[in-house]
């Protein structure tokens, strides 16, 4: 063989035994870094599964010895958790519902119709995303209170009539890639405006719905500002404010707190496992088009 | 009967008007909860008022007093721009990392994915509940593992210095979110570039310089402006943890200083001026980004001759 040759087969060798320790190391890094993003949840269901007396040691102790499952069953009861339940599930899924109706139809509205200022009132819709929320709180909180409805779930349902930039944006990006000729299908075949959104492009858009319906969802199970400014009535409360009020009573009760903090955490994990490709592809869709 | 043209500008007449119908929803929407708000809010801030009695006009004297007397308002800016400043290189850099080592496409990746994603979905609520505990200076499980690294344990939430950095470590728990996005825009690079440059003899460092970063410059500016907006918003996690601003005000971060204005104290035109202030600052940090993007950000699509 030849020098160069010889010098070839020992680059080749050496290139793939570095990338063999390069994945290695890649890999250890990995197994390091999710080891320190589990740690605090690890510390979590550690401590809510804790007997009072072992909440305090130092040095932590990490399994728990006795394990007190009960310590759920009596957070939960302290305060009315399963009311607190219902107010979050009422709110959120009406304003999942609402937002997929409004922002669907006005999506629709910027994709696929045509009419006077459609451009110039979509970046108008765009810079809206940009807008904080604090600008118009007060405002809004004025306009709801006059109305009366300060303490409902009015001011934190009916916005999602009106639907969210956002998921309008992620909504019309996908429209515009569904095939025109469907509609115009229809349409030949006498269908009107409402019956070409609902009977061909939603069904055809069912990926994206879904990725509107479970942020929604996340955004408004997760709401704790609004809750805050507009609910005064302990049996109105979400659970975003149920745990606030319980550290603020039963401060030194860690191993409860964490258990109660445990279960308003589950619906999003459950959804999460259950719907991961629709996260993943709603944060793509906005951030990397975006 | 008709003449063509007359029946096509009826029919574009009326797309016209069910266009507009659909987007009503949004168009109402945005009248009465955004604009209309804009504009109310800037008059508001104009005003003394309670909320209860007649507002009483001001002109620009809310304005004067915030930038002439308040110190509070200067110190919640501060504690924003720092907390900016701190975690949004952090966590940029973080998440990158992160989303780089996942697109080496090693076994199992969708589940250290998961891992890394799922603290940024959870309620802030919650979150903030759990940091409360981990950040406990006595039997605290961080400077419990501080001690591991030899660092002595510190006073976290209780202490002038490190009430901010404690929420600048919770942000960086959340850097799922971020990676998420790096990890896209990282899989759309075309792989015959590294090809190439590997076929040049290009080292990895090297590699990331010239084609990585470049070509995921607009993710990256993407995620430097939602960023720069979201450490603006910071409310949850200070209200709960930290509701009077922390030791010394070093956690008052300018969204909750303006709550306590509205609906602590009842002053909704101090409180409306602070949000217009908030409003021209997070612009005029976006406009800084965007007008500088054009030199660092490359989109494909744009081929400067």
């Amino acid at each position: 063989m030849s020098v160069q040759t010889i010098r070839a087969k020992k680059r080749i060798r050496t290139r793939s035994e570095a990338e063999r320790w390069n994945r290695i190391a890649a890999y250890a890094a990995l197994l390091v870094g999710s080891g320190i993003v589990l740690i605090p949840f690890f510390w979590l269901v550690s401590t809510s599964l804790k007997d009072t007396s072992k909440i305090f040691l130092d040095p932590p102790q990490w399994i728990p010895n006795p394990v007190r499952p009960e310590n759920y069953v009596k957070a939960l009861s302290i305060m009315p958790f399963p009311l607190y339940l219902l107010n979050t599930c009422k709110i959120t899924f009406s304003c999942l519902a609402l937002q997929v109706l409004s922002c669907s139809i006005v999506a629709f509205g910027f994709a696929r119709m045509r009419f006077p200022g459609r451009n110039a009132l979509f970046i108008v819709l765009l810079s809206t995303m940009m807008l904080p929320a604090q600008v118009t709180m007060i405002p809004v909180f004025k306009i709801w209170s006059s109305l009366g409805f300060y303490d409902t779930f009015v001011p934190l349902v009916l916005p999602a009539a009106f639907g969210s930039a956002f998921f309008i944006f992620l909504l019309r990006q996908y429209f515009m890639t569904i095939p025109i000729e469907m509609d115009e299908a229809a349409r030949i075949d006498g269908a009107s405006t409402l019956q070409v959104w609902w009977k061909v492009l939603l069904p055809q858009a069912k990926p994206a719905l879904a990725t509107v319906a479970i942020f929604s969802f996340m955004a408004h199970w997760n709401d704790f500002m609004g809750p805050l400014i507009y609910l005064s009535t302990p049996s109105k409360r979400t659970l975003a404010l149920a745990l606030w009020a319980f550290q603020g009573q039963y401060s030194t009760d860690w191993h409860l707190l964490m258990a109660a903090s445990t279960v308003v955490m589950l619906p999003l994990l459950i959804l999460f496992f259950a719907a991961q490709k629709y996260f993943i592809q709603g944060v793509v869709i906005s951030g990397v088009k975006g | 009967m008709h003449c063509p043209a007359q029946k096509s500008s009826r029919l574009a007449r009326r797309q016209a008007v069910e266009g507009l119908l659909c987007i009503a929803p949004w168009l109402v929407g945005f009248l009465c909860l955004t604009l209309g708000p804009m504009i109310f809010s800037f008059a508001i801030s104009l005003t003394k008022w309670d909320l209860i009695s007649a507002p009483k006009f001001v002109g620009f004297g809310n304005y004067a007093t915030i930038f002439a007397d308040d110190f509070r308002f200067r110190k919640s800016l501060a504690v924003t721009a720092l907390y900016a400043a701190m975690s949004l290189p952090l966590g940029m850099i973080g998440s990158l990392a992160v989303a780089m080592l996942l697109n080496l496409n090693l076994r199992g990746m969708r589940v250290f994915r998961s891992i890394f994603y799922i603290p940024a979905i959870l309620p802030g609520a919650a979150v903030a509940m759990l940091w409360l505990w981990i950040l406990k200076p006595q039997g605290g499980v961080l400077n419990y593992f501080l001690g591991f690294l030899h660092i002595s344990p510190k006073p976290w939430l209780s202490s002038p210095d490190w009430a901010l950095p404690a929420f600048v470590i919770m942000s960086l728990w959340g850097i799922g979110g971020g990676m998420i996005i790096y990890l896209a825009g990282l899989q759309s690079v075309p792989t015959q570039l590294y090809e190439a440059a590997e076929i040049d003899g290009a080292g990895s460092w090297k590699k990331f310089w010239t084609i990585t970063l470049p070509m995921i410059s607009p993710t990256i500016f993407f995620n430097l402006i939602m960023g720069i907006i979201g450490s603006f918003q910071v409310f949850t996690a200070s209200y709960i943890m930290t509701p009077g601003g922390g030791p010394g005000y070093s956690t008052l971060f300018y969204v909750l200083y303006l709550y306590q204005k509205a609906f602590k104290y009842l002053q909704m035109g101090y409180a409306s001026a602070l949000a217009w202030i908030l409003f021209v600052v997070v612009l005029v940090l976006t406009l800084v980004v965007f007008r500088t993007s054009a030199r660092w950000v490359y989109y494909e699509a744009e081929v400067k001759q």
